[in-house]
């Protein structure tokens, strides 16, 4: 596996609001920190902010070179100039979650005015934590109502939120590959990775920070793990298939070689080691943990509908048929329940072969419905 | 599409069919379009009447196209997914050129009229007399420009005859408000009073339904 590089600590645009915030779990944070960027300009009327809500291991650098890897933002293919959520017409916001590690108030944020950090004793947070954080945002950059709220799988989970907890203050919702509760097999996944990092030695119980190490292979083999539910049988066969790293020169040094014998390992390996640059264990667990919470069903005594009873909200659901982590049926669960509730929903499956990831992907087709179903809302909304 | 893949629906005569059912809208109303194709039916009744229309499509390809221009639709089946609408959500439901082609139309038809105050259906008549000719004369399931595909491919499991439908609304208890027989190009037939002479002359009909107080 690749050396690695631990997490580095770098400055991100971000609001201190000292006041704190009340989460779920009935601890109050002494003070809270949303690193947030964005992108376009706000109009004067102040009605043509786009959120844009980051997936489990997304960040706030949405149509930028990331600050630590360097790469492109993580949907740049969809947030800019002339793209789908044009940042010529829209101010686009995308703020780091609660619980994150780019800069909001997280596992690594300081837990008073010492150096301490929350580390491990971070409290559990939720997706309506988040979502109020991002609230909290909202209203400090002096905006009443969103026109649309994005988001792909846990970002999807945070758009619904947001509809379910403030209708008024969203007028499109765009929950894209995503479900209304988490399911048995999500968490179990979610497990095996939290497994794999309490059990890197290096992790010391969570208090790696105090102890000068990093849990980089317990990290890796989560991030490994969940790359997997991203993709598809498909993509896998048709990116690797059987081939091989390098062909082995004696049939017995194929046989002894593990490690980067077949290509699909080798992508793996560099999936895991990238990834440890630029996220905090701590943080991975309090995020997975978050997102098995999410159960926005049992919150409304078992009734999607009650959710969303009498919104005016629009939505547009969209789901990929070749994702087997937030399936098709699970959004056509939330577009029946929308109908249920009389709202104003549409509902597309894209055709793709890339599995669950297919949202961050170039996806023509998924862009087009997407400019589109803007384009109709901003009619409706007189923008 | 390729020329092997099914064919769901008939091939709708859509800018004149969708004009008459256009015409039997109230402004300002909630419509449901059953089957609404690239939604051109609501975006017509968005733009020139005002209306809130939303639409319901089974041909993702179609869904893909109506939601890219704007248009409130989503993917969904007429046999299965009006049951998840409450009662009452509409003043209008339509369902345009498809009951044919539905595995249970009564139980759709009933759906429509449960979400909705008022149901739209248009259908092509089986009882022209084209039809009956070619069946008579030569014994074999009738080829008309309306009924242009081969007994063992055409999605049209249900065709029924002007005078049938009558009938099911009479026996559903359904009031017929209005109706109209039209050729295959959309244009009305004149003999709307004459519901015998219409099942014979006209190519489709279209009827405005309400639910019996």
């Amino acid at each position: 596996m690749d050396q690695t590089v631990p997490l580095q600590d770098v400055p991100h645009q971000h609001v201190v609001f000292a006041d704190g915030m009340m989460l779920d779990c009935g601890v109050t944070l002494p003070s809270l920190t949303v690193a947030y960027r964005t992108y376009g300009s706000l109009n004067p009327v102040r009605s043509n902010a786009v959120l844009v809500c980051h997936a489990l291991t997304g960040d706030q650098y949405v149509a930028e070179p990331h600050p630590l890897t360097g790469k492109n933002g993580w949907w740049d293919a969809v947030v800019g100039p002339g793209k789908p959520v044009d940042t010529d017409r829209f101010f686009v916001i995308c703020a780091n979650v609660l619980g994150g590690c780019m800069g909001s108030t997280g596992p690594r944020s300081a837990r008073g005015d010492g150096d301490d950090v929350w580390g491990i004793d971070f409290p559990p947070v939720t997706i309506r934590d988040m979502v109020r954080a991002q609230k909290r945002l909202i209203e400090h950059l002096g905006i009443g109502r969103l026109f649309a709220a994005i988001g792909g799988s846990m970002g999807g989970m945070q758009v619904l939120q947001w509809a379910a907890d403030y209708p008024e203050a969203v007028f499109a919702a765009l929950p894209i590959a995503t479900a209304s509760y988490h399911s048995a097999q999500n968490i179990a996944f979610n497990e095996v990775g939290r497994q794999a990092i309490f059990a890197d030695p290096d992790w010391r119980g969570g208090r790696y920070r105090e102890a000068g190490t990093t849990p980089a292979r317990g990290l890796a083999v989560a991030r490994m793990c969940a790359h997997i539910t991203y993709l598809s049988e498909q993509a896998l066969a048709r990116k690797f298939g059987r081939r091989l790293q390098g062909a082995p020169k004696t049939a017995d040094e194929a046989m002894s070689l593990f490690g980067d014998m077949f290509e699909v390992e080798s992508y793996l390996h560099h999936q895991g080691s990238t990834f440890v640059r630029r996220f905090d264990a701590n943080s991975y667990l309090t995020i997975t943990r978050a997102m098995d919470y999410f159960d926005l069903v049992a919150d409304h005594g078992g009734d999607l509908a009650a959710a969303f009873r009498g919104t005016k909200t629009r939505f547009m659901l969209a789901s990929f048929s070749s994702d087997w982590l937030f399936p098709t049926e699970e959004s056509r669960t939330v577009a029946r329940a929308l109908n249920r509730a009389g709202a104003n929903v549409s509902f597309v499956e894209i055709e793709s072969d890339k599995g669950h990831d297919a949202f961050l992907l170039d996806e023509p087709d998924f862009h087009r419905t997407l400019a589109g179903f803007l384009a109709g809302c901003a009619v409706h909304a007189g923008l | 599409m390729s020329p092997h893949d099914p064919v769901r629906f008939v091939a709708k005569n859509l800018r004149v069919d969708l004009r008459l059912i256009a015409e039997m809208i109230a402004p300002r109303t909630r419509v449901l379009d059953i089957g609404c194709g690239d939604g051109t039916l609501i975006d017509e009744l968005f733009t020139t009447k005002g209306c809130d229309a939303r639409g319901i499509e089974i041909d993702m390809a179609l869904v893909t196209r109506a939601v890219a221009h704007g248009l409130p639709v989503m993917h969904g089946d007429a046999d299965s997914d009006l049951s998840y609408y409450p009662d009452d959500a509409f003043d209008y439901v339509v369902l345009s050129r498809t009951l044919q082609a539905v595995e249970r139309p009564r139980e759709v038809l009933a759906q429509m009229l449960r979400i909705g105050a008022r149901a739209v259906v248009s259908f092509p008549n089986f009882g022209h007399w084209q039809v009956r000719w070619q069946l008579l004369r030569r014994g074999r399931m009738p080829m008309t420009a309306t009924w242009g595909r081969m007994w063992y491919e055409t999605p049209n499991i249900h065709p029924c005859t002007i005078q049938d439908f009558f009938d099911l609304c009479a026996a559903e208890g359904y009031a017929v408000e209005r109706w109209l027989a039209a050729d295959d190009a959309g244009r009305r037939a004149p003999w709307r009073r004459f519901p015998r002479l219409a099942n014979l002359f006209g190519e489709q009909a279209l009827f405005l339904l309400r639910r019996q107080k």
